[in-house]
């Protein structure tokens, strides 16, 4: 099993260094590759970390908590490889040209290499580089589209992030030096040995140590009021690396509060901890909430509503009771394929229509006849309606938490997911349902990131919907006889095949888990100190 | 000037609490001299609100991180930690010499103003003056010192005086980052608050394995060249290094 661990370390980032040095046409193919055997090796982990935790050396370890997180990576980073040989391909708009789509693909591995080791360090310190290492590759690929706005957003990005990581580095050390008084100097800030001795740690360090953690940690989770530069980011970076930052990215940073909040809660107990999460947990679900209404560009719409999604999981977790873990659990891995799939399908419609203006973007189910529903569809499951994974998710850790007493926080909860469905699923329906004018003239438009452009004007830009170096099956059909609007069909297969796969997963998460995934869930409930209460 | 001018309030400040912190015994030899290389790196950050070069500025954070550089030496000679020393030899080659030669390199040209490197200016980036700004960062420097002070952690190594000021350090950092607004200062603002951690880490983790110091300072190198290469980028579009313009992304 260690072997699996070493595959994983080792694929993406020698996918990484052949995206570098061969043509654009081996990279893709590598990278697909790359993506699907990472989240193939992902599941081989999946049902030995059920039983047993996995390590190798002292440096690398898996446990159940590792692998839930690991498979949301995996999973989002196999289809996002498979979307983006749709989504750089051929000239439309929305990919950077030339040279830097080579670097964007290598940045692609990279990042997902960074995402997956994250979770399978087997110390506080390696986290902590591997989370920082994330934040360095995740801003270069934020500014790879050279624009004015891509700019501005990974400046942003790269200061606050790297300012929070500043503060998790020292929520690290105040974990050594708490751990240090107990364990002597000989300690290496292994995580195992720190929770073995964490009953007898020094009371005001932990403290600390967990407030640091939940703050560094979640400026790059994107809790309120530390989020600010994550609608910026999202909607700034190609959407492959949205769609990885959103699902995954954010994930794996509250993996590490995770593990802060494991420690924490054996030595001072369940209660401060908690109540530190339920803070910035419900001011994330408000603040995201209010701002999911009036969104004027689609992929600061979907920005938002993963904070919303970080505040539901950091609330989660503050109820404490094991049907709430075990939702929170299901909602990373929920929240990594619906989230994935609605900036995918955003993606879609954006690189369609050559705007990112929701003002702007109408008639998405016409022109799309399989990314169109699959969005709609995603954007259905993001706002947790039955048949898909995060209404199961959602409902777990509510019933947790009306189990565990917090009732005003549930009800908080509900009314938030609900009034932030209602923001989302309004923009969307009017992208995707109402029709797009059929304009009567056209000229040449200017600039589709930054003004409000009409539709027909963005329109033009995204004709070209043909994509001659892909070898998937075109369905295009001209639908307007006189309009030189936009024609219906998919601008490329890849871009649905994982769409598609994702909307069945999260069918499957929603409808009938698979049982080890119940058997990985009850071992990191456990981890969590979900049997406590 | 103002910044100067402050300093002896602050360092006094500072000297009063050091002989509260230890009750009525002087300090030591160690203790003082220690606490007052702890000062040195604090005024060192509040020097950085008024530096109006880009190359003083990274000059700057070079004597603030060879002052570091002391202090790791002081604790390795004093303490036996032989660990310490490689510590404070890498710490110097990374943070005194690599970091700052690199960012200089990578930011030739710059923002300079008629063809003249030594004026790659960013005086005019204060959000407020500079003696507002140095005002507020003094009352924010002593929350933070007394109030790590009332922690009450303590470490076998350094004084505890010197674990408020490094506190104070990171929350002045956290000021500069806010009152300036030029790309050059605010990255030195997190390369000095990444010394303000390090102050911490000397205070309260000296013992921690020299592994993981070198995976810090060489993911440190990492940041200082993702810095530059972006403030390039910022400065090949904006044509000034002023974050002034960096606006039109928020709702």
């Amino acid at each position: 099993m260690p072997a699996v661990l070493l595959l994983l370390l080792a694929l993406p980032l020698a996918a990484a260094l052949i995206c570098l040095c061969s043509p654009v046409a081996v990279g893709r193919v590598v990278t697909a590759l790359s993506g699907t055997a990472s989240f193939a090796a992902v599941l081989v982990l999946v049902p030995a970390a059920a039983r047993h935790d996995v390590s190798y050396l002292h440096v690398l370890r898996v446990d159940a908590l590792s692998a839930v997180f690991m498979l949301a990576t995996g999973f989002l980073y196999a289809a996002v490889a498979v979307y983006s040989i749709g989504y750089l391909s051929g000239d439309g708009a929305g990919h950077p040209p030339g040279r830097r789509t080579r670097l964007l693909w290598a940045g692609l591995n990279l990042f997902a290499w960074a995402m997956l080791a994250a979770p399978m360090a087997s110390n506080l310190a390696l986290l902590w580089v591997a989370i920082e290492v994330t934040t360095i590759v995740s801003a270069l690929l934020v500014a790879i589209e050279d624009t004015d706005g891509a700019a501005e957003a990974a400046w942003k990005y790269v200061l606050l992030a790297s300012t929070g990581l500043g503060l998790a580095l020292l929520a690290t050390i105040f974990a050594y030096y708490a751990g240090a008084h107990v364990l002597g100097q000989s300690y290496d800030l292994g995580f195992t040995q720190l929770l073995s001795v964490a009953g007898r740690l020094p009371h005001t360090a932990v403290r600390l140590m967990f407030v640091l953690a939940v703050l560094g940690f979640g400026t790059k989770m994107g809790l309120v009021p530390v989020h600010t530069w994550l609608p910026d980011a999202h909607s700034e970076a190609p959407t492959p690396v949205s769609a990885l930052l959103s699902g995954s990215l954010l994930a794996v940073s509250f993996y590490a509060i995770l593990r802060f909040y494991q420690v924490t809660q054996v030595a001072l107990g369940p209660a401060f901890p908690r109540n530190v999460l339920l803070v910035f947990g419900v001011a994330s679900l408000v603040l995201s909430m209010l701002y999911l209404f009036g969104q004027r560009d689609v992929k600061r719409l979907l920005a938002y509503s993963s904070v919303e999604h970080m505040g539901i999981l950091a609330v989660g977790v503050s109820f404490g009771a094991p049907a709430a873990l075990a939702g929170v659990l299901l909602h990373v891995l929920g929240h990594a394929a619906a989230k994935g799939n609605a900036f995918m399908g955003a993606g879609a419609l954006v690189r369609k229509l050559g705007t990112k203006q929701i003002m702007a973007i109408r008639g998405g189910l016409d022109l799309l006849p399989a990314s169109g529903p699959l969005f709609l569809l995603a954007v259905f499951a993001l706002g947790a309606m039955p048949p898909f994974g995060l209404f199961r998710s959602e409902f777990e850790i509510v019933a947790g938490g009306l189990r565990s007493g917090s009732y005003a926080a549930a009800a908080v909860l509900i009314i938030a997911v609900t009034i932030a469905f209602a923001g989302l699923a309004g923009s969307v329906t009017r992208m995707l349902m109402l029709p797009l004018s059929r304009p009567s003239l056209s000229r040449p438009q200017a600039h589709p990131e930054r003004t409000l452009v009409p539709a027909h004007a963005a329109a033009v830009a995204g004709a070209p919907a043909a994509d001659p170096a892909s070898a998937a099956p075109q369905i295009t059909r001209v639908t307007g006889v006189t309009a030189p609007g936009p024609a219906r069909g998919e601008p490329s297969a890849w871009m649905v095949v994982p769409v598609a796969a994702g909307t069945l997963a999260l069918l499957w998460l929603g409808l009938h888990p698979p049982a080890v995934l119940d058997e990985l869930f009850a071992r990191a409930i456990t981890l969590l100190g979900g049997g406590a209460s | 000037m103002s910044g100067i001018v402050a300093a002896p309030v602050l360092a006094s400040t500072v000297l009063a609490s050091t002989g509260l912190a230890s009750t009525v015994a002087a300090p030591s030899a160690l203790a003082g001299g220690a606490s007052v290389i702890a000062v040195g790196v604090l005024l060192a950050e509040f020097g950085m609100f008024r530096q109006a070069l880009l190359r003083d500025q990274v000059r700057l954070y070079a004597v603030q991180s060879g002052l570091l550089s002391v202090l790791c030496i002081v604790v390795a000679a004093t303490r036996h930690l032989p660990d310490v020393y490689a510590l404070a030899a890498l710490s110097f080659a990374l943070k005194v010499v690599i970091v700052p030669v690199v960012l200089r390199r990578m930011l030739r040209g710059i923002g300079a103003i008629g063809g003249d490197p030594r004026w790659s200016d960013i005086a005019g980036s204060h959000a407020l003056s500079v003696a507002s700004a140095v005002l507020i960062a003094i009352v924010v420097a002593a929350f933070g010192f007394f109030t790590a002070a009332a922690l009450g952690l303590r470490s076998p190594v350094l004084p505890a005086t010197a674990l408020s000021i490094s506190v104070a350090v990171i929350l002045v950092a956290f000021v500069l980052m806010i009152v300036r607004r030029d790309v050059i200062s605010q990255a030195i603002g997190f390369l000095s608050l990444e010394n303000g951690v390090s102050l911490t880490a000397l205070v309260v983790a000296a013992g921690l394995p020299l592994i993981l110091e070198i995976a810090f300072l060489f993911d440190l190198l990492v940041v200082a060249v993702v810095f530059g290469l972006l403030i390039r980028v910022h400065h090949g579009r904006a044509d000034s290094l002023s974050t002034a313009e960096l606006t039109s992304l928020k709702g």
